[in-house]
């Protein structure tokens, strides 16, 4: 096993499958000369050519709808967006003809759709969001979220074997902060099962993302007053883990739902609902969600603190659930 | 002034011959012209017996701009027809009991239900539905000519639009894509003069749709829409380019929307005498007449046609009444797919 970032094993899933099937393709702004915004693809050209890595005119629309028309024809195509945010301008293709096409006209669209999203570096409104929850309610679509950089390996790999459209959210704050060991043969991470990111038997805390290293360092205070916080990374946002969640509710009998996506309609609003009709009667206290206010993500570092949930607001959230 | 070239009219039957149609070829087109029109005349009735849900569309006054872009297809050739190119539909060999049934909403229709009137296609037959978002289907038929152009094959995506609807972004995506990458793609403009009661002067403000081609590096071609060998031989010079690595062009077939935008609507903002200049040139009747000057139909053999594609007609609507309505069971099914709707030979 070699220590990768999280950056890095997004780039190894993704030449992994490169290599093994020539179907796989990626289109995107800069994915090739120059290696992709963020350095995902550098070196992919040299190795796979202009028609496999290919830069796109600044057309979102192009290139996902673009993607679909490939996917349809047999390829497996990756379209990359620049930064998540942009992926409004390509909305239409993926939520009318990507996500419906299967239930409608019988046809699978196997494409990927790779979003860099969240906040933490000052990004402003237009670079920082995770959009995920939005995507989420659109049936036909599926959306991944790693955490770690082995899982950032196996899900993009499932994601790109799958045959519908996956969106798969990569998180630019863990992008090169986060590194682990990573297998280097080919795996596959299945899309569906959350991870038990930390065991614990007082709380459980559902979260995805980057949120799950909000959540270690929450739990890790908690240690100290004697409480035990249990971690589940949902890792895919749809499908979720409904057995995991409840399982884990039904264990610690109290529940916080996290994530750094602004708190109204977020997918932790389905999380919670889902808890509350099917393990009404286990739990000893009511689900609490600790998301982002109801705002566009702020550009300045002291409101974008106040913007994305931090460690003291997850231990103070976990502390009133720990006492009711 | 324009920019783009105005396509002559066809002439003799040599000409057509070098076009690569012989007379069989000739009265099958127009078999296939009079199947379209026959296919929705007889959906406006089933429509007004009340046995289509939703509204209605046809695309009267386009039957030679769909079924003469369609003939100059091969099988290998993709495409994603629009509610006024019923007659690629046609063409491709998607059988009109199959049109009636998807009209009615039943099982059997290549929507199966799932939804209506021309919003089908039978992917065996290299369509692909389209979605009421116009001009949607453009970026995904680029997409094909991308996979096509990846993988080295010599096939042609063909994409259909409206001149309203040229008016999106979609539309300018497409053609900034395939004209970069010099894809075998050929954008074909449907230009009826309407968007739904929309005069082209606030859809686009060139002479043609087509001058634009010029501006995306490729040609722009006008023609005339209503003369089906017109059409069939640009989309078939535009067709060969695109195969032969030359790269997209834009077809724009001029016609009239001979009825309202769809049932509901009578059109009233048309005026008067512009229907009747157009009707002077309706596609069939164009035909008909070029074909007993140029290739000697006879009555007999005009007789066999007509009445071979009324019994068609009838056989196809009584088989279509027979096709069972959706089971709302199945409403759920479907939504994802699985591992093995990938387990065909284009996605191997
Ligand atoms: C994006 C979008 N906006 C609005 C509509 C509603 N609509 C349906 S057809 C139509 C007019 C289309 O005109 P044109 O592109 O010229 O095609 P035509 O119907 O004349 O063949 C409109 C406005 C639509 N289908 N898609
Ligand atoms: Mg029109």
């Amino acid at each position: 096993m070699a220590e990768l970032t999280y950056l890095q094993a997004i780039s190894d899933g993704l030449r992994t499958e490169m290599r093994r099937d020539k179907r796989v393709f990626l289109i995107g702004e800069d994915v090739g000369v120059y290696g992709g915004a963020f350095k995902v693809s550098a070196g992919f050209q040299e190795e796979f050519g202009p028609w496999r890595v290919i830069d796109a005119p600044l057309a979102e629309t192009a290139i996902v709808g673009g993607a679909t028309g490939a996917a349809m024809m047999g390829l497996r195509p990756v379209a990359e967006m620049q930064f998540a945010d942009f992926i409004s301008c390509a909305w239409d293709h993926l939520v009318t003809i990507a996500a419906k096409q299967r239930w409608r006209a019988g046809t699978p669209v196997p494409i990927v759709v790779r979003l860099p999203s969240g906040g933490g570096f000052s990004g402003g409104p237009f670079h920082s969001q995770n959009p995920e929850s939005s995507f989420a309610h659109i049936p036909g679509l599926k959306c991944v979220c790693p955490a770690t950089p082995e899982d950032a390996k196996g899900l993009l790999i499932s994601a790109i074997e799958d045959p519908n459209p996956v969106l798969y959210f990569e998180h630019k704050h863990l992008y090169r902060r986060i590194k682990a060991e990573v297998p280097e043969e080919r795996y596959t991470t299945p899309l569906g099962k959350a991870r038990t990111h930390r065991e614990g038997s007082d709380i459980s805390v559902i979260t995805w993302g980057a949120m799950v290293y909000t959540a270690e360092e929450a739990a890790q205070q908690l240690d100290a007053d004697g409480v035990s916080v249990e971690v589940i990374d949902l890792r895919t946002v749809m499908p979720w883990d409904k057995p995991a969640v409840l399982e884990s509710a039904r264990k610690t009998s109290k529940v916080l739902v996290l994530h750094e996506d602004t708190r109204t309609g977020g997918f932790g609003a389905e999380i919670a609902a889902t808890i509350a009709e099917e393990a009404f009667e286990d739990l000893d206290a009511p689900v609490k969600r600790i998301a982002a206010p109801d705002t566009p993500v702020p550009f300045s570092p002291a409101l974008e603190k106040a913007f994305i949930p931090q460690v003291e607001d997850v231990v103070a959230g976990l502390r009133e659930l720990a006492e009711y | 002034m324009a920019i783009a070239r105005e396509a002559e009219p066809v002439g003799s039957l040599t000409e057509v011959r070098e076009a690569g149609l012989d007379r069989d070829d000739l009265l099958g087109v127009y078999r296939n012209m009079l199947i379209t029109r026959g296919v929705e005349e007889r959906g406006h009735i089933l429509y007004r017996q009340g046995k289509i849900p939703g509204s209605f569309y046809t695309g009267r006054g386009n039957e030679a701009a769909a079924v003469g872009v369609a003939t100059a297809m091969t099988s290998e050739d993709v495409g994603t027809p629009l509610h006024r190119d019923m007659g690629v539909h046609i063409v491709r060999g998607v059988e009109p009991w199959r049109i009636f049934a998807n009209y009615m909403g039943r099982v059997d229709g290549p929507a199966r239900g799932r939804d209506g009137n021309v919003h089908m296609a039978d992917e065996r037959l290299g369509m692909i539905a389209m979605v009421s978002h116009l001009p949607a289907m453009l970026p995904v038929a680029t997409g094909c000519a991308l996979a096509f152009r990846i993988r080295e094959e010599a096939r042609v995506a063909v994409g259909w639009f409206g001149e309203g609807a040229s008016a999106r972004g979609d539309a300018h995506e497409s053609m900034t894509f395939a004209g970069t990458r010099k894809l075998p793609i050929v954008f074909v403009c449907d230009n009826n003069q309407w968007a739904y009661s929309t005069p082209t002067h606030f859809e686009y403000a060139t002479e043609h749709v087509a001058d634009r081609a010029e501006a995306y590096g490729f040609e722009g071609v006008v023609v005339d829409g209503t003369d089906v060998l017109a059409v069939y031989r640009e989309a078939r010079r535009a067709i060969d380019k695109a195969r032969a690595g030359g790269g997209p062009t834009l077809l724009e077939c001029l016609t009239l929307r001979m009825e309202g935008h769809a049932v509901h609507d009578d059109a009233f903002y048309v005026p008067k005498p512009m229907f009747e200049r157009w009707a002077e040139s309706d596609p069939i009747e164009s035909f008909r007449t070029w074909l007993r000057a140029n290739a000697e139909l006879t009555d007999s053999e005009e007789d066999e046609i007509a009445a071979g594609v009324k019994k068609l007609l009838t056989s196809s609507l009584e088989r279509a009444e027979e096709s069972p309505q959706p089971d709302p069971a199945t409403l759920t099914d479907g939504v994802y797919a699985t591992p093995e709707d990938l387990d065909t030979p284009h996605h191997k």
